[in-house]
C-alpha cells in the first residue's frame, strides 16, 4: 500500500539560528500509530509543524515530502488552506494558546468544521457539542461556551481532539496530545484515536514523552535526539532499545514503588548524534 | 524557613458552577503534597485561589500561620512561587527569557542577578545563551523548564507546582524532579504538586490528595499506591488505572 506521508531527508533552520533545527530526517508513515519520542527541545515538534507547513520563517530543504497526492514542497499556500484541517490535522502542543483566546471554545469548534462542510450554524453547534460529550467532557454544552482561559488544561486538549474528529482526515499528528489528561481519560482518548486508525485507515503520529503510552499504543517509533533521528524501532521493541540516549531515558523513568534514590540521569556525548547502526 | 500550609473550607464558584466543595488539606513544613484526579476536578483552581491569582472564593489559607489574603503582594511573592500548567500562558510573548527572570529579582531588591540567572537556567539544564531567546522560539519543555527557573530563582519557601514536568522528557524530568528533591533537602522547600503520573507521585510526595468534581474524595499516604489501601471507588479505580497503565497502556 502506498504511504500516506513520505518524507526523506528534511532539515529545518529557523530564521536567524545559528544550526539546524532539524537534520536528515526520514520516514514514512503508513495506516498506523507512529510514534516521535525525543529530547525536549530535538525538533519534534518542528517535523510536525514542517509537514502542516506552519513554519514561515525557517528553512525547509527535502529530497521529498510528500502526503498522498500532494507534494508539500511545491503545494501553494491556496492549496494547503484546503488540506489543512481538513485531509491534514496537526493536534498543537498548547492547545489552550493555539485556541483564540476571545473566541468561545465550542464556537471555534463549529466555525472550524464549518470552513470544511456546508451546513448550518445549529447543526455544527450539534455536531461540536457531540463531539465535546466523545471525548469525555463533562457537561459539554457549559464547556461549549466557555472561553480558552475558563477551561482547564486537559479539557483545552480535547477541545483540540473535538475540533479534529470533526473533519475526519487522512493524517492526524498528535503533539503531546492527553498529556495534561487523567489515566482513565487518557485511556478513553487514546481509544478513539485507535479507532480512526483501525476504522477509518488514518495515519496517525504520536509525538509523546510518555514512554508507556508510545510502547504500548504505537506500531513504530521514532527516537530525536538534537534534531536527528537516532533510532528506529517496533514500539513493542522499545525495552530493547540499543541507542544510548534512548537507553538512558529508559533508565530514567520514575516507577510506581520504586526506590526514592536519585533518578538516573544522562551524561551526554557528542557522538550520540550518530544514528544507532540496525544490526 | 520550612513552612507548612493550611487549607480550609475552600469553595469557588463561576456564576452558577460551584467548581470546588469546601477543600481542605494541610502540608507540613518541608513537605511534598500531591494532588491527582479527574481532569477538570479543580487542581489548577486551588493553586490559583491558594495563591490569590484567584481572590474570589471563601474559606482560609495560612501559610505559616498567616492568612493570604492578609499578606503584602510582596511578601507573599517571597513567600510563595507558582509553576503553571501553561507556560506559554505564564510568559509574556513580547519579553525575552531574560528579563522574565530579571523582573523577580529586581522587585525582590535581590542583587547578583546576572550570576543567579546563569545559575537558574543551567538548574533546569538549559544553555545559558537562551535567556536572550523569547518564548515563542523555545521548545513546549524549554519554556516549561524557563517556568520552573523563573520560580526557583526567588528561592520562595512554598511552591505551587502544576504538572511541572509533563512537558518534559523523561530524562529531563528526572533532573528537574532530582533539582526539586536536592532543594527541599537543603533549603526546606515546601511544595504542593499537581500530576497525572503516579510514578512522580510516589517518588516525589509523602501524601496526595485524590480529586474528583471539585471535591477531595480521599487523602492517602503514598503507601496506598502499591499497597491497595485506598477505601473509596474512585481512588481505587485511578490507582487501579494507573498500575495497569505502567504495565501496558
Ligand atoms: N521560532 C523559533 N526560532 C528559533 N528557534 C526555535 C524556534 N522554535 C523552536 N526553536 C528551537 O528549535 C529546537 C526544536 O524545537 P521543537 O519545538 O521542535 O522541540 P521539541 O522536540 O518539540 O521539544 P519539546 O519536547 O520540548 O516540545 C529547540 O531547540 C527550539 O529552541
Ligand atoms: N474562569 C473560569 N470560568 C469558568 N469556569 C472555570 C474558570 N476557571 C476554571 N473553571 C472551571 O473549573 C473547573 C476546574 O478547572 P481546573 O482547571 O481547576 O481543573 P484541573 O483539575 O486543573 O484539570 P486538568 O487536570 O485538566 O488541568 C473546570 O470545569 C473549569 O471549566
Ligand atoms: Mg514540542
Ligand atoms: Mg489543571
Amino acid at each position: 500500500m502506498d504511504p500516506i506521508l513520505d518524507v526523506q531527508n528534511l532539515s529545518i533552520r529557523y530564521g536567524g539560528a545559528p544550526k539546524p533545527a532539524v537534520r536528515d530526517v526520514s520516514f514514512t508513515l503508513g495506516h498506523e500509530r507512529l510514534g516521535i519520542v525525543g529530547e525536549s527541545g530535538s525538533g519534534k515538534s518542528t517535523v510536525g509543524r514542517a509537514i502542516m507547513r506552519l513554519l514561515d520563517t525557517a528553512t525547509i530543504t527535502a529530497d521529498r515530502m510528500q502526503f498522498e497526492d500532494v507534494d508539500l514542497l511545491a503545494a501553494t499556500e491556496a492549496q494547503m488552506l484546503k488540506i489543512r484541517g481538513k485531509r491534514m490535522s496537526m493536534i498543537l502542543q498548547d492547545p489552550k494558546f493555539s485556541l483564540n483566546p476571545i473566541q468561545r471554545c465550542g464556537h471555534q469548534i463549529s466555525e472550524a468544521y464549518r470552513t470544511h462542510m456546508k451546513c448550518s450554524k445549529a447543526e455544527a453547534k450539534a455536531r461540536a457539542i457531540e463531539m465535546l460529550e466523545q471525548v469525555h467532557i463533562r457537561d459539554p454544552e457549559r464547556v461549549y461556551d466557555l472561553y480558552p482561559h475558563e477551561v482547564s488544561g486537559g479539557m483545552g486538549q480535547r477541545v483540540m481532539i473535538a475540533m479534529m474528529l470533526l473533519t475526519s482526515p487522512d493524517l492526524v499528528i498528535a503533539d503531546e496530545p492527553t498529556s495534561a489528561l487523567d489515566v482513565t481519560v487518557r485511556l478513553q482518548v487514546l481509544q478513539i484515536l485507535d479507532g480512526l486508525v483501525r476504522d477509518k485507515g488514518i495515519g496517525l503520529i504520536m509525538i509523546s514523552h510518555d514512554l508507556n503510552l508510545v510502547r504500548a499504543f504505537c506500531d513504530r517509533v521514532l527516537i530525536m535526539y538534537a534534531g536527528r533521528l537516532v533510532e528506529t524501532l517496533d514500539a513493542k521493541d522499545l525495552d530493547n532499545a540499543r541507542h544510548p540516549y534512548t537507553r538512558g531515558l529508559l533508565a530514567a523513568q520514575p516507577r510506581i514503588g520504586g526506590s526514592r534514590a536519585p533518578l538516573p540521569v544522562l551524561e551526554r556525548e557528542a557522538s550520540w548524534v550518530n544514528p544507532q547502526e540496525a544490526v | 524557613m520550612m513552612k507548612p500550609l493550611s487549607i480550609h473550607n475552600l469553595s469557588v464558584s463561576f456564576g452558577a458552577v460551584q467548581v470546588l466543595h469546601e477543600v481542605s488539606l494541610e502540608v507540613a513544613a518541608g513537605e511534598c503534597f500531591g494532588l491527582v484526579g479527574e481532569s477538570g476536578s479543580g487542581k489548577s483552581t486551588i493553586l490559583r485561589c491558594a495563591s490569590m491569582l484567584n481572590d474570589s472564593w471563601s474559606g482560609t489559607v495560612e501559610i505559616d500561620g498567616r492568612n493570604v489574603r492578609e499578606m503584602p503582594v510582596r511578601d507573599r511573592c517571597r513567600t510563595l512561587q507558582m509553576v503553571f500548567q501553561d507556560p506559554y500562558g505564564s510568559l509574556h510573548p513580547r519579553h525575552s527569557i531574560r528579563s522574565a527572570l530579571e523582573e523577580g529579582l529586581r522587585v525582590n531588591g535581590i542583587g547578583d542577578r546576572a550570576e543567579r540567572m546563569a545559575q537558574a537556567m543551567r538548574d533546569v539544564g538549559l544553555p545559558v545563551d537562551f535567556l536572550d531567546r523569547y518564548p515563542h522560539q523555545l521548545s513546549g519543555g524549554q519554556r516549561q523548564r524557563v517556568a520552573i527557573a523563573r520560580a526557583l530563582i526567588l528561592e520562595p519557601d512554598l511552591l505551587f507546582l502544576d504538572e511541572p514536568t509533563s512537558a518534559l522528557d523523561v530524562s529531563v524530568q528526572a533532573e528537574v524532579l532530582n533539582l526539586l528533591v536536592r532543594l527541599q533537602k537543603e533549603k526546606g522547600f515546601t511544595y504542593l504538586m499537581v500530576s497525572h503520573d503516579l510514578a512522580v507521585v510516589d517518588h516525589m510526595c509523602d501524601r496526595f490528595a485524590i480529586m474528583q468534581h471539585g471535591h477531595i474524595v480521599e487523602i492517602l499516604s503514598r503507601e496506598a499506591i502499591t499497597q491497595g489501601t485506598a477505601t473509596q471507588p474512585y481512588s481505587r479505580e485511578l490507582i487501579g488505572a494507573s498500575l495497569e497503565y505502567e504495565r501496558a497502556v
